[in-house]
């Protein structure tokens, strides 16, 4: 297969950059996407030219390092998968694919397509853990937990934290990977004890780092590859307006903030 | 925003009501004792100032979001968006921003006479808002920027409805779905009732 890439080259946060047209031949329609541009990387080098940074770890769909925005599409046109599990048969011979970075505020574009994700890791770092206390380790099921809950908490804990539904959205918002997280450890006993300081310095958080809001179009959960419903956005409103309207300890939490 | 919103939808209602009473075969007798209520009782006076007071913090908090969402990010991608999502729901500020310049214009053509800030057109009385709505809707491309503008409201209210509810977490896999169908029916009656009036006045009225 053979294909002509229009791709987002810029030398660093500062420099202005710009869409630069390539060309590769020679593709296996089972090369993943990274396969190809591996291969395009391996051409520009021994011709001279700049290679193209991306980011990627594991090439294997769990660690959420990869960020590709393919042709209109974080992760590419292929639904629940990252980009690194994206296969070039997925594409035409002979098509133009336009690859980008993820583009939001809180995400400055590095180089080429690599962005600086650590926004999220200021979001975590703000609420999105447990406090344990150090000390033996617990034994396994002496704090219950019903099925459906540790379900629920399970399917929210799928987020890699890849940031496509932040490239997704029209507003850059971050809601649906604040709403997984706050989902995931609200939902169970160890987790809830924090919930309401949790939700209010993680949508603190989000808001200091200039991501948007809301409004509800629902392309974050069209294009998160492990299928986060935004169910969980809702339910993260849910613990805000609660934590916001209702609880008593929200004078001592503001203090903290 | 969700919560002036959601209020909103209940003033839609009302005022929809009232207007359909234009379509009872009366000359305009059922309407006209609607309108006067609407405009003499003390609690519905009261209540002007609390739908005011909605409008404008819908208005301002829809600005204020609209700005931040766009400072959110900067530099636009240079391919548009092709993400799975429904139709009209990217396009709250724009069907806004043309709510906004119909809401206008109507204050011109009934409120502000009501209110006094704008004389009536001749032979019309300040407070007969019957021969006020004959005369509008007599003219079709007023109609038509009528309906076109209650079309837009429709879009406006298919995606608002359900979008408050999940603002507002009121989200349950049980109830989300009759939540949409409800919200999209509702839409499309507010879009219709509202039509109903110019059309059923350019054809057997005028």
């Amino acid at each position: 297969m053979k294909f002509t890439l229009k791709i987002w080259r810029q030398k660093n946060v500062t420099e202005k950059g710009e869409m630069v047209s390539y060309d590769v031949s020679d593709i296996s329609p089972d090369s993943s996407f990274f396969e190809m541009l591996d291969t395009l990387n391996q051409q520009l080098i021994m011709t001279g030219g700049d290679p193209v940074s991306f980011d990627h770890d594991c090439r294997e769909g769990i660690c959420g390092t990869c960020s590709l925005y393919i042709n209109g599409r974080p992760h590419g046109p292929v639904k629940g998968v990252t980009t690194c599990q994206l296969h070039m048969r997925s594409f035409t011979s002979g098509s133009t694919i336009q690859i980008e970075p993820w583009r939001a505020k809180a995400f400055p574009v590095i180089s080429d397509l690599i962005v600086d994700r650590s926004a999220f890791d200021s979001i975590i770092q703000a609420g999105g853990y447990v406090s344990v206390n150090t000390g033996g380790v617990p034994d396994a099921n002496t704090i219950p937990v019903p099925k459906e809950r540790s379900d629920a908490a399970f399917d929210a804990a799928s987020c890699i934290g890849c940031g496509a539904c932040v490239a997704a959205c029209s507003n850059a918002a971050a809601m649906l990977f604040i709403g997984a997280k706050v989902s995931h450890l609200s939902q169970l006993p160890q987790g809830k004890v924090e919930a309401t300081k949790r939700v209010l310095k993680m949508v603190a958080r989000m808001d200091e780092l200039g991501f948007g809001n809301c409004s509800n179009t629902y392309a974050c959960e069209a294009e998160c590859p492990k299928g986060i419903s935004v169910a969980n956005i809702a339910r993260m409103n849910r613990g805000f307006i609660g934590a916001k309207l209702f609880s008593e300890k929200e004078k001592i939490i503001k203090e903290s903030l | 925003m969700a919560l002036a919103g959601l209020f909103l939808v209940t003033f839609l209602s009302v005022h929809l009501g009232i207007n359909l009473m234009l379509l009872k075969n009366d000359g305009g007798r059922a309407f006209t004792e609607a309108a006067t209520f609407m405009g003499t009782n003390p609690v519905i006076k009261v209540f002007e100032i609390v739908l005011f007071g909605g409008f404008l913090l819908h208005i301002i908090f829809g600005l204020m979001v609209s700005v931040q969402n766009k400072a959110a990010r900067p530099a636009p991608y240079a391919c548009s968006n092709s993400s799975d999502t429904s139709l009209f729901s990217k396009y709250m500020f724009h069907t806004g921003i043309i709510l906004f310049i119909f809401l206008v214009l109507h204050f011109f053509d009934f409120y502000f006479i009501k209110v006094g800030l704008v004389a009536p057109p001749q032979g019309i009385a300040i407070h007969d808002f019957y021969q006020r709505s004959l005369l509008l809707f007599s003219t079709p491309w007023y109609s038509l920027l009528y309906i076109v503008s209650f079309i837009v409201l429709g879009i406006h209210l298919n995606h608002a409805i359900q979008s408050a509810f999940q603002t507002l977490g009121w989200n349950h896999s049980k109830y989300m779905d009759a939540v949409k169908v409800t919200g999209s029916t509702f839409s499309v009656a507010i879009a219709v009732g509202f039509s109903l009036v110019p059309i059923y006045i350019l054809l057997f009225l005028k």
